[in-house]
């Protein structure tokens, strides 16, 4: 097992499979999707793999020595380069606590929205070469230890995304998927920026005593690394690392999307199709967080800790404008994108927190969210494939017609508002303890338990109109759910369940990592404060 | 029988109905009688219930039995447990629970019989009764939030049950969202709970709280934290101002009515209130007992005027729970938790005698249309009447104990406190609840029928159905409770089962009365046992005779009245109306709380969502197409200015050159002449120019 390089073969699996549905001939249409759902089912079983060789005691975040199924090795070595000297770039792969819950998300995800994805009939192949490409891309950024390499793989989702919106998806799809590729763009720019600026502005030490400029995450989260001249260096009192921290973090934001940068997240929902936006909407989303807590707070522990208020203030104003913005809505698919909105909300007021509670509330809920939103698209894409309209005041009364679909509704809309016994409660909680227990967030997280109220009204009058009520004759004849459809929706139901009832665990696999990151970020604001004084 | 047996008989009382829930749901389409699984289930958690509450209170009267497990960890230092928390309240709250229960499933067997989802109905009922066993069984506030939140939603699929119906899925939304009004608070008095004291368990809270640690070390936050918690019950025991979901809530079934909406979910509220008993400063009391008392008297006065049987109902439902909200808040611990029982039986009887009456008129609700159903129904009768008179307050029924009690303390509060105006609205409350409960009982089963068709089809309800009431008007007799039928002092419900609350709020935060040090009267007390000090025992035992006295002159005055005005007809009641027009019309509409309600909080919210769904189009959304229309707008400017400026200057100087080209061709004319004589002319300027 210690010899596997498991992380590579979790990440590149995908890329085998399109180099296989590359050669398959366009016609067969059928061994290109089983090909894909093979692909993803091993992967998932890799990750399960992992879990179950995860090592519960190592902490991570900052401490390579308690990284895990770690691969490194030189990737790019150019010496004596113009002025900027040695460039050396590692190949460099590991998890924590904060990684694994992801990387399993990611998994389950992928295998989920592959299936979804069987009633594609617009060119196949394309669409399976580009979803596998995704699905390293993705798979990359949560396992990505090195910065250059998490920024390429970064980068590498915006591609086929794009295409898989501008091609498969609905009426305006060009505009949603233009909007997409610039908007995250654009907040790759900003990432770009910082990742340059630390990268001169730390140095790693090599075995023979030499110094060389690092994209090594964890060697510049080491305050020990830092020039006393680079730019983003705590040592160099001209420093912009408060500049340079928010331009990360609207980098990140983005992603997140973190009011105000959320307007292509509608657009882009409303336009993907079902299984596009599943990914959307259940991994994608999670990578800005995700970015923010292993890139920004690590490196950045000092300014983390004097904006958390405004992290607070951001996450609140995304709960409570969210679910505003998705009670206006009148498209089923708008309205549940607006609920993300609001649901990642809660992983911005449960990291502000920096405690243990919020900050593993906050990890909780980005994989809760996973799940739970997943479901709800998935939701959303079954009534559309059946009446071919998302219109909420179209429906009505379909409990009766559908009652089996209106069930699994039933429990992802109460996992969604937060309903004890399903796994957004515990997550939610989790959240408003910590950022409770945090003075600084103390106001902003009792402002946010209006969302808890908001959140139950837009989702119960959703129910309303759409499956209770005297049914529409017009949809008489809808079918109750297929199998596939059984086939998507109970795993993910289970998920939910079995994490509300008992989330040990999940919280287990991450509470190493959320302690050290704890107290990582607490003992590193008296380091800083050090250098402030003289 | 050992104490871990009682706490493994607990398991299975609390999950049984969970499993019947599931076996029942999944199954229900399979199975057509699978209901009947749900209903085995039920009749074997009952007697459980029975058995633990009897070894309970025969073996352990004095223990209260603990038991915590782990639920998750997150550090060495925070980790979440569950657990139980059995003492007299919680065997006694798990047999009414059970047994309400398991009646309202006879009950059903008939009442729902034709329905399509029948089986969906049963495993409904099985998730509430885990629910509410889960609040009653809890050691800790978050397990109490946890099962309060299922209770909220068995109660949102419940009402909601037929859901084709817009009143109904109106109804149960409404209620759904505004309970969470009072979760927010409750949950916002747990988050302080949890960061003061690291740990939810009530046991441990209340050590800390009498140890001297207060949450921001003050005690206001300590009467914050108890009004916060409170809020929850505002919602689920339907408190002023967020009672309106109650009386909607009758859109569902009407044993579930009788179930949740008047004997058990209802009384969550007030099950919680007692639980934080401890915590609760005199300001916080203060507070639970106005909004008690504004719960008891609003209801009543619209419980007058309405027409429907189950409205009534509901509404004397509201009353009542304020009654014991008030009765918490001015100290009558112990009596509050005897009506809390004594009125689930007697209030499960009246609605499921309205169920039998509805059943048989065929879905009328409007009394209106009733009338001399004594006849047709005349057991339904009977236990209606019983219930009737226990809920008035008339000797020999529990109600009058309960009751009696209640209007005891308000009374000897007031002698303590000066403060008589929780006394005189519980005894005006107790007044108009005898007379609209016996104008409901005559209007319908009294005086001539006056659907005559409905009438003569309606016959008695079978034997499942008939069977639940006559249990439940049995309970509501003194003589399960007290063997004295004048004082419930002396019976063991309230002497023996029922221990004095523990109190843990500082000394200097409680009412005068209940303070420690408030002992001393000058002869020796010998009346009972101290609940708080000597001069409450004293107060109480001055306030008993008066208080039972006046309250039976009232009671008797409010039937009296109802027997002038519906049933002698001495007085004619629309010419009554006309004369109060105004009362009368505020009465029936409720005295407008939907209206304002829908007016302000509802309207507002979607008013906000529809103007947030705007600016987030229009505004947010239109700068990023704005930002981007602009880039382009640039693009066709630099387009613009590469094609005309900076391509024309190159073009021009291309073209320049050729203009000088041309003109300068003319010289080139390839003729030597020419060029000598150039040559020449040349030569000569240059001559002319360094000729120094």
């Amino acid at each position: 097992m210690n010899n596997f390089p498991i992380l590579s073969f979790l990440t590149f699996l995908p890329i085998l499979g399109m180099i296989i549905v590359l050669f398959l001939p366009k016609k067969q249409e059928l061994s290109i999707k089983v090909t894909t759902l093979v692909i993803t089912g091993l992967q998932l079983v890799l990750s399960i793999v992992l879990l179950m060789n995860f090592n519960y005691s190592a902490g991570g975040i900052n401490d390579p020595n308690s990284f895990q199924f770690i691969e490194k090795f030189r990737w790019i070595d150019i010496p004596g380069f113009s002025w900027i000297g040695n460039i050396k770039i590692d190949y460099f792969l590991g998890v924590d606590g904060l990684s694994t819950p992801l990387v399993l998300l990611t998994a389950i995800i992928t295998f989920i929205a592959t299936l979804s994805s069987w009633n594609i009939d617009k060119s196949i192949k394309g669409y399976f070469i580009m979803f596998l490409l995704l699905d390293t891309g993705m798979m990359g950024v949560f396992v990505a230890l090195d910065f250059f390499l998490f920024y390429i793989f970064w980068e590498l989702m915006l591609l086929p995304m794009y295409f898989l919106i501008g091609i498969w998806g609905g009426p305006r799809k060009e505009y949603a998927a233009i909007k997409f590729f610039l908007y995250t763009l654009f907040g790759s720019i900003f990432i770009l920026l910082v990742m340059i600026g630390l990268y001169f502005s730390s140095m790693e030490t090599l075995v023979d005593g030499t110094k060389v400029f690092t994209f090594n995450l964890l060697t510049i989260m080491d305050p020990n690394n830092y020039t006393p001249y680079g730019i983003l260096s705590p040592l160099n009192p001209n420093n912009l690392r408060l500049i340079a921290y928010i331009a990360l973090f609207i980098g990140f934001a983005i992603k997140i999307p973190m009011f105000p940068f959320h307007t292509w997240l509608p657009d882009a929902h409303v336009e993907a199709p079902t299984a596009i936006s599943v990914i959307l909407a259940g991994v994608l989303l999670k990578m800005g967080t995700y970015g923010i807590l292993r890139v920004s707070y690590p490196i950045f522990p000092e300014i983390t800790m004097s904006l958390s208020w405004f992290i607070a203030l951001f996450g609140m104003i995304n709960i409570i404008y969210g679910a505003l913005a998705a009670m206006a809505q009148k498209d089923f698919k708008k309205l549940i994108a607006y609920s993300s909105i609001s649901h990642m909300g809660y992983v911005l007021l449960g990291m502000s927190a920096l405690n243990t509670m919020g900050i593993s509330g906050a990890i909780l809920q980005m994989f809760n969210h996973g799940t739970i939103t997943a479901m709800l698209f998935l939701i959303v894409g079954v009534i559309y494939d059946r009446a071919h309209t998302r219109d909420l005041d179209a429906f009505g009364g379909l409990g009766v017609q559908m009652p089996a679909y209106t069930g699994f509704v039933t429990i992802a809309f109460f996992a969604a508002i937060g309903l004890p016994g399903l796994s957004g409660f515990i997550s939610e909680a989790l959240v408003f303890l910590g950022a409770f227990g945090s003075g600084t967030t103390r106001i902003l997280g009792i402002i946010s338990t209006l969302g808890i109220l908001l959140g139950a009204a837009y989702m119960l009058w959703t129910l309303q109109r759409v499956f209770l009520g005297k049914l529409n004759e017009k949809w008489k004849s809808l079918p109750d759910l297929t199998a596939r459809e059984y086939f998507m929706l109970v795993p993910l139901t289970a998920i939910v369940i079995f994490l509300g009832v008992y989330p040990t665990p999940m919280l287990d696999l991450m509470n190493a990592s959320v302690n050290s990151m704890v107290k990582f970020i607490n003992n590193a604001q008296v380091f800083y404060s050090s250098l402030n004084s003289f | 029988m050992t104490e871990t047996g009682i706490i493994n008989i607990s398991l299975a009382i609390l999950f049984l109905p969970l499993l019947g829930f599931i076996v029942t749901l999944l199954l229900g389409k399979k199975i057509k009688s699978i209901y009947l699984f749900e209903v085995f289930i039920l009749t074997v958690t009952l007697f459980a219930a029975i058995f633990v509450a009897f070894i309970k209170l025969s073996y352990y009267v004095d223990d209260r039995i603990i038991a915590e497990i782990q639920w998750f960890k997150l550090s060495e230092t925070i980790s979440i447990k569950l657990g139980f928390l059995i003492d007299n309240m919680t065997v006694i709250m798990l047999f009414v629970v059970a047994l309400i229960s398991a009646l309202v499933h006879y009950f059903s067997i008939a009442y729902m019989k034709d329905d399509p989802r029948y089986n969906r109905y049963f495993a409904y009922l099985g998730i509430f009764t885990f629910s509410m066993n889960g609040i009653v069984l809890t050691n800790n506030i978050l397990m109490m939030y946890i099962f309060w939140e299922l209770v909220g939603l068995s109660s949102y699929l419940l009402i909601g049950f037929w859901f084709e119906k817009k009143s109904a899925s109106d109804a149960g939304k409404k209620a759904f969202i505004v309970n969470r009004v009072g979760d927010i608070g409750m949950f916002a008095g747990i988050l302080i709970l949890f960061l003061t004291y690291n740990t939810f368990s009530f046991e441990s809270i209340f050590h800390s709280i009498a140890a001297g640690k207060l949450p921001f070390n003050s005690d206001f936050w300590l009467t914050m934290t108890g009004i916060l918690l409170f809020m929850g019950a505002i919602g689920k025991s339907a408190q002023f101002p967020l009672h309106v979901w109650l009386p909607d809530a009758m859109e569902g079934p009407t044993p579930v009515s009788a179930l949740i909406h008047a004997a058990t979910m209802v009384a969550a509220g007030v099950y919680l209130t007692i639980r934080i008993f401890g915590l609760l400063t005199a300001d916080a009391m203060m507070f639970i007992a106005i909004i008690g008392m504004l719960s008891a008297f609003i209801p009543a006065t619209i419980a007058l005027t309405q027409n429907d049987i189950k409205k009534v109902l509901a509404y004397s439902t509201v009353s009542q729970l304020g009654y014991m909200v008030m009765a918490l808040g001015i100290g009558a611990y112990k009596f509050t938790f005897f009506h809390l029982v004594a009125h689930a039986f007697f209030k499960a009887c009246l609605f499921l005698g309205s169920g039998s009456v509805i059943y048989a008129m065929h879905h009328e609700q409007d009394i209106r249309n009733m009338g001399g159903l004594r006849k047709k129904l005349p057991l339904t009768y009977a236990t209606f009447l019983i219930a009737t008179l226990a809920i008035s307050g008339i000797p020999l029924t529990s109600g009058f104990h309960s009751k009696d009690g209640i209007l005891a303390s308000s009374f000897a509060f007031g002698s303590l406190t000066g403060n008589w105006i929780f006394a005189i609205v519980g005894f005006l409350v107790a007044l108009m609840t005898a007379f609209y409960m016996f104008r409901l009982v005559i209007i319908t089963f009294h005086g001539q029928p006056r659907d005559q068709h409905k009438y003569e089809h309606a016959k008695e309800s079978p034997f499942v159905m008939v069977m639940p009431l006559i249990v439940l008007a049995g309970l509501s007799i003194f003589i399960f409770y007290t063997p004295n039928p004048l004082n419930a002092d002396e019976g063991w419900f309230i002497s023996k089962w029922l221990p004095a609350p523990v109190l843990s709020a500082p000394n200097n935060t409680r009412f005068d009365f209940m303070q420690e040090t408030a002992g001393a009267v000058t002869h020796n007390p010998s009346h009972g046992t101290i609940t708080y000090s000597e001069s409450y025992t004293e107060a109480m035992h001055g306030a008993h005779n008066p208080a039972m006295i006046l309250a039976l002159v009232l009671a008797l005055s409010g039937m009296l009245l109802a027997y002038i005005f519906y049933q002698w007809k001495k007085i004619n009641v629309d010419k009554l109306t006309q004369a109060i027009k105004p009362l009368y019309t505020f009465s029936l509409n409720k005295w407008y709380f939907d209206e304002l309600y829908d007016k302000t909080f509802v309207a507002g919210t979607i008013g906000f969502s529809k103007l947030i769904g705007w600016f987030d189009a229009k505004i947010v959304d239109g700068i990023i197409n704005g930002a981007g229309n602009l880039t382009r707008l640039l693009s066709v400017f630099t387009g613009a200015f590469d094609r005309i400026v900076i391509d024309g200057i190159v073009n021009f100087a291309a073209y320049l050159s050729g203009f000088i080209g041309l003109i300068f061709r003319r010289i080139q004319t390839g003729k030597v002449q020419t060029y000598l004589i150039l040559v020449i002319f040349s030569i000569i300027i240059l001559l002319f120019l360094f000729n120094d």
